[in-house]
């Protein structure tokens, strides 16, 4: 670093980039190329106020908007073996993962956390596609068998939303071996007869739709969102055709018997507490946006996460 | 004719001078060429010695590819009796790309199930490469079933570069029958026992090979991705295979270490390919071992075993 780049380079940046909108107060739509103003935005669950695009949503926002009040306990999730194979392409792995966790100020990709839904108590997982595409590794592993273990613990249905490229390379075998391993995770849960909902978001493919994201009882998606094994450029590459309008995505599945329902972002909630109310036989719901839950309890359930990993 | 691979030129150069000497002295009886022809052959064998004493894990890979290497079809014919083959997943279709049905090792009957890639170009075609579609897996998911349901052990044999990706596979749910048939793995209370002969290419092969025991060729290979995937993917050079092979620790030796693979068996020198009926009685052998240690144990304990051993995994990383 020099005083050109630190001092100069951004200076002459800011002389060209001052008639784009300031970053922060405005986002444009991926789609429809709208500027949003940012507030609304994300008063909407990242939603185009315009067309309707879903953009993509941070694990946290997401259970902040799911959970009654915003308030959520998180689950601890046991660390794995940090590079296990000591993996280098271009880059070695540690260093992915270091710039991964600055870039979204996340451990890893994915957020396990319970709490309530419309008074419902629920377990929830949810993956970051920011974190490395959402790659499942080792921790997305422990992160599901934590939250189906918590789940079965407490009785409570387990709801997931997926978002992946797929199987983290870096972790070879053991990536693939999170196949099976959260497919051993989720017999638990169900044995124990509770729920499991998934919900599919932009985009899950790969080695997570051919495990924990296809074997939900229930399969919502988010519309427009891309779900399958093989990449549209893979197939494309195979069978050298184009492929039709709309391929691969939510609706499309849906209409090959794939999905339940594609529901729009902003619907997802209440629907939510609709379907796991019904599977749980409680009482139909209050309607209406909820107060934070008792805060006694919220605390307990504070107080009971750290324990279950002095368990485990 | 001997189909060599790229690493194996200067072998092919021997031996084929070695061929050709002896195809001289046949033709001209005057003659005599056999010490000669011994001195290559000496030198021919000491070299392949040493080309497969270290292969790197791309020459494995192209080892575990090689279209001469006993394939599904061949083990099945020499390893059961009374195979009867049974076809279709009573839904949409029957897959050739997967095998499978009821046979007898050893007299036991048993239900064998693998992915069979063909040996010339029409069988190729018809068996998609060893490629499979859902259908191939529904076709697995209802014959493990049926093993679970009459107690008859399960085996699998493991070659693919992967489930087929194509449209009418992705519209037919290729991931959900993946997930179905590695969940279905989990479910059965029979003894489950996989041998991996070549290629386990990622989701396409996890879905056969979540076993009680999984057994591997010594020169196979097991992995996430193809190197050539994921060269393209992380190298943006498919052409790096090289690197990603090394990298991504798919050889059976790297996978027994982590604890992925139970047992390597061991393949005659210079690859299955060149002693295939050496390779079928190793495997018919670590087979009959992995079923016998598993006999005596009860239903559930085989099953809370196998779903235990699936959960730890990982526990370990490679040495530094």
């Amino acid at each position: 670093m020099n005083w050109i780049s630190n001092y100069v380079r951004p200076k002459i940046n800011s002389l060209f980039s001052r008639r784009e909108v300031p970053e922060n107060l405005w986002t444009k739509c991926d789609d429809c190329g709208t500027m949003l103003f940012h507030r609304e935005l994300s008063d909407n669950l990242n939603v185009c106020t315009n067309c309707g695009h879903h953009m993509a949503i941070t694990p946290r926002d997401r259970f902040t908007a799911l959970f009654d009040g915003g308030v959520f306990a998180e689950i601890s999730v046991p660390e794995p073996i940090a590079d296990p194979l000591h993996f280098r392409d271009q880059k070695k792995y540690p260093d992915r993962m270091r710039a991964a966790q600055k870039s979204t100020g996340e451990k890893e990709a994915m957020l396990v956390a319970e709490g309530e839904i419309g008074r419902t108590p629920i377990v929830a997982a949810c993956q970051d596609f920011s974190f490395m595409g959402g790659s499942m590794g080792m921790f997305v592993g422990n992160a599901i068998i934590a939250a189906a273990e918590r789940a079965t613990e407490l009785g409570r249905p387990l709801i997931l939303f997926s978002a992946a490229g797929g199987a983290r390379m870096q972790e070879g075998i053991l990536s693939l071996m999170q196949m099976p391993r959260t497919t051993v995770a989720l017999q638990l849960l169900k044995e124990a007869g509770l729920p499991y909902i998934v919900v599919l978001t932009h985009p899950t493919t790969g080695g997570v739709t051919a495990s924990y994201a296809m074997l939900g009882d229930v399969h919502i998606a988010e519309p427009n969102a891309l779900i399958c094994f093989a990449g549209p450029r893979v197939i494309e590459q195979t069978i050298r055709e184009k492929l039709p309008e709309g391929f691969q995505r939510a609706e499309y599945l849906l209409d090959h018997g794939m999905l339940d329902r594609v529901t729009k972002r902003t619907e997802l909630r209440n629907e939510l507490i609709t379907i796991t109310r019904m599977l749980m036989k409680k009482p139909p719901r209050v309607v209406g946006d909820l107060p934070p839950p008792d805060p006694t309890a919220v605390q307990t359930a504070t107080e009971a996460a750290p324990q279950e990993t002095a368990k485990e | 004719m001997t189909n060599y691979l790229e690493f194996e030129k200067p072998l092919a150069e021997i031996e084929g001078k070695a061929e050709e000497l002896r195809a001289m002295a046949r033709s001209n009886e005057e003659m005599d060429v056999e010490d000669e022809a011994k001195a290559l052959d000496k030198k021919a064998a000491d070299l392949l010695v040493d080309l497969y004493k270290s292969l790197t894990p791309w020459r494995k890979c192209q080892v575990a590819r090689h279209p001469d290497r006993p394939h599904c079809k061949d083990y099945i014919e020499a390893l059961f009796t009374e195979y009867t083959p049974l076809a279709g997943d009573r839904n949409f279709a029957d897959d050739h790309a997967v095998m499978g049905g009821l046979a007898r090792f050893n007299d036991q009957p048993v239900v064998v199930i693998g992915q069979e890639k063909g040996n010339d170009t029409k069988s190729r075609i018809e068996r998609n490469f060893g490629m499979a579609r859902p259908e191939g897996y529904r076709k697995a998911i209802r014959l493990m079933e049926m093993a679970d349901k009459f107690g008859l052990p399960i085996i699998t044999l493991v070659d693919t570069a992967g489930a087929y990706p194509g449209k009418g596979a992705e519209e037919r749910g290729q991931s959900e029958a993946i997930a179905r048939s590695t969940e279905k793995c989990l479910q059965v209370k029979v003894p489950l026992i996989t041998a991996i002969i070549g290629e386990g290419g990622s989701g396409g092969a996890v879905a056969f090979a979540t076993a009680n025991r999984v057994l591997m060729l010594e020169h196979s290979v097991y992995s996430v991705i193809s190197p050539e995937g994921c060269a393209s993917i992380l190298w943006k050079d498919a052409e790096k295979m090289r690197e990603a092979a090394e990298a991504l620790r798919l050889t059976a030796q790297n996978l027994k270490e982590l604890g992925v693979c139970d047992r390597i068996i061991d393949e005659p020198l210079g690859g299955a390919h060149r002693d295939k009926d050496a390779a079928i009685d190793s495997v018919r052998e670590a087979i009959a071992a992995a079923l016998a240690d598993l006999s005596n144990e009860a239903p559930e304990v085989i099953l809370s075993n196998r779903r235990k051993k699936f959960l730890s995994m990982g526990s370990k990383g490679l040495a530094a």
